[in-house]
């Protein structure tokens, strides 16, 4: 039975990584760059929550609101102001400027709210579910958690395949020249796409901060860290591959804490990333071909 | 009347410059070619046009208005659709996929349906692969794609970049059978070819470009004579 319940929290936490994975992998595979201040942006969603529902005293549901909007609107004026002059730069530049800007959201952060832990109210009100006579308690946000992430994979997958702008971010991430002799507005789609990315940040941010409460600027650091290593798994710029890249990870990282050592469960992590990447360099749902000269 | 103009166009990669103030004119009704060996500036020039190359100096005019800084995508909504070459279709999406971005700027469903269905009757191959993944086809089916795809935004200019490179010789007359069909259709072409003979054989005028510079201009009949084309382009 614990087994069972060790497995389920893995799941959990899985679900977490993935629906932040989905912002890595997005943005990767339509803008062709990694957005390693996507983990801070979880962080200033899980302030604005906070600010709302602990400091103004609002209902959660108003403060995921908040929280969904902050991040949309940093996300977009992250990527107008910071990613989109460097279109055409070096991989090397965006990826550098991606990390200020990651360094910068910790200290503003720092500033306003200063470096010691809040605690996070969760969002989730709902009672745990206890099944064989009290032997297995699953958590509520454990629940609420896997059913999210499932929802926004069913969500994001339809707006992709069906929508007429979801068409476009496939055109642009296959060949953005040709899209835009489609008619396509290239930065547009990328803004849309890093909205996209950064509201679902904030529905992280909420999940992640109910099942962890404690919130200090570096809150995002490592989760993010997680959930790109998730993108990269599952192989980066595949939707799928997000989902079963966080699940198998949460998996790993909540088996080895209970099983192995808690102190070596993030380096067990890794350890099976490259050891994936090793056999499937691409991960596990990543495209075979070669990159286009 | 000319539809596209283009006037003292210059084009730098860099330190390199690849178009060294050319001028040309394209009337309304007519199929335009531009011929011209491998590096003659021709794909650049109609990179240029579309804006998906910033042009350097110059000016490039359409239907009357300045385009130069026009970026592409706002100009398939003015009617300019491009072929690119190497047909550059979407391979992981599917055949109708491809062509539904084609008419990404038009918004009247039913007219887009009419617009699919003369598509379909142009190129009856692609109705029949119309739920196969792009990069599944054969090089021809995938240039008449890229045609079809343009044709969906319902353009009174297209431009075709070398359409049929790296064809067979069956695929090589079908596609130039096709870019007839197209210009009796009422749709004005600039064509670019490294195929000359055949480029000439159906357009009513050309333009020689050689490294950056057109050399020759005229009427493509009376350009199949000269001696100088003969020599350089139509050599077999």
């Amino acid at each position: 039975m614990s087994f069972l319940s060790y497995f389920i929290s893995g799941v959990s936490l899985g679900a977490v990584y993935a629906i932040i994975a989905l912002g890595y992998t997005m943005v990767y595979g339509i803008a062709r760059m990694l957005n390693f201040a996507h983990g801070d942006v979880i962080m200033v969603g899980g302030f604005a929550i906070f600010t709302v529902v602990s400091t103004m005293g609002l209902p959660p549901l108003l403060g995921i609101l908040a929280g969904i909007v902050v991040c949309t609107v940093l996300g977009v004026a992250i990527e107008r102001v910071a990613y989109r002059p460097l279109r055409g730069a070096s991989s090397l530049a965006v990826l550098i400027t991606a990390i200020g800007v990651s360094y910068l959201l910790q200290n503003v952060a720092l500033l306003i709210f200063g470096s010691n832990s809040r605690q996070f109210t969760s969002v989730v009100t709902l009672p745990n579910l206890v099944l064989a006579d009290g032997k297995l308690t699953i958590s509520s946000i454990t629940i609420v958690t896997i059913v999210t992430c499932l929802v926004i994979m069913v969500a994001l997958t339809a707006f992709i395949n069906k929508t007429k702008i979801g068409q476009a971010m496939l055109a642009v991430s296959e060949d953005r020249g040709a899209a835009s002799l489609m008619g396509i507005d290239v930065n547009k789609t990328i803004a849309v796409t890093f909205a996209i990315g950064s509201a679902l940040a904030a529905v992280a941010g909420a999940l992640l901060c109910s099942a962890y409460p404690s919130l200090t600027p570096y809150t995002g650091s490592m989760p993010g860290i997680k959930a790109f290593t998730a993108a990269v798994f599952g192989g980066i710029g595949s939707i799928p591959g997000a989902l079963i890249g966080g699940i198998v990870l949460g998996v790993i990282e909540n088996l080895s804490k209970a099983y192995i050592s808690s102190q070596l469960s993030d380096a067990i992590v890794f350890a099976v990333l490259i050891l994936v990447l090793l056999v499937r360099p691409t991960g596990i749902l990543g495209r075979q071909i070669p990159e286009k000269v | 009347m000319a539809i596209l103009e283009v006037r003292d166009l210059e084009v730098s990669y860099g330190v390199i410059q690849a178009i060294k103030g050319i001028s040309f004119e394209v009337n309304q009704g007519e199929i335009i070619a531009l011929i011209g060996a491998n590096g003659a500036g021709k794909t650049t020039t109609l990179q240029t046009i579309t804006g998906l190359i910033p042009a350097k100096s110059g000016r490039i005019l359409y239907e009357g208005n300045d385009i130069t800084h026009v970026p592409a995508h706002k100009l398939v909504s003015m009617g300019i659709a491009h072929v690119p070459e190497g047909r550059r279709v979407f391979s992981e999406l599917t055949v109708l996929q491809n062509l539904k971005l084609g008419a990404y700027t038009r918004k009247d469903k039913a007219e887009l349906e009419e617009t699919l269905e003369t598509v379909y009757k142009r190129f009856p191959r692609l109705e029949e692969r119309k739920n196969q993944a792009a990069g599944t086809l054969s090089g021809g089916e995938q240039q008449m794609l890229a045609m079809g795809r343009a044709l969906m935004s319902h353009p009174k200019l297209i431009l075709m970049d070398e359409p049929s490179m790296g064809l067979s010789p069956i695929y090589v007359n079908e596609i130039f059978d096709i870019i007839k069909k197209i210009h009796e259709g009422g749709a004005t072409v600039l064509l670019v070819e490294q195929n000359a003979k055949k480029a000439l054989g159906i357009a009513d005028q050309a333009y020689v470009l050689e490294t950056g510079r057109i050399v020759l201009s005229g009427n493509a009949r009376e350009m199949m004579d000269n001696e100088q084309v003969k020599k350089a382009y139509l050599s077999e």
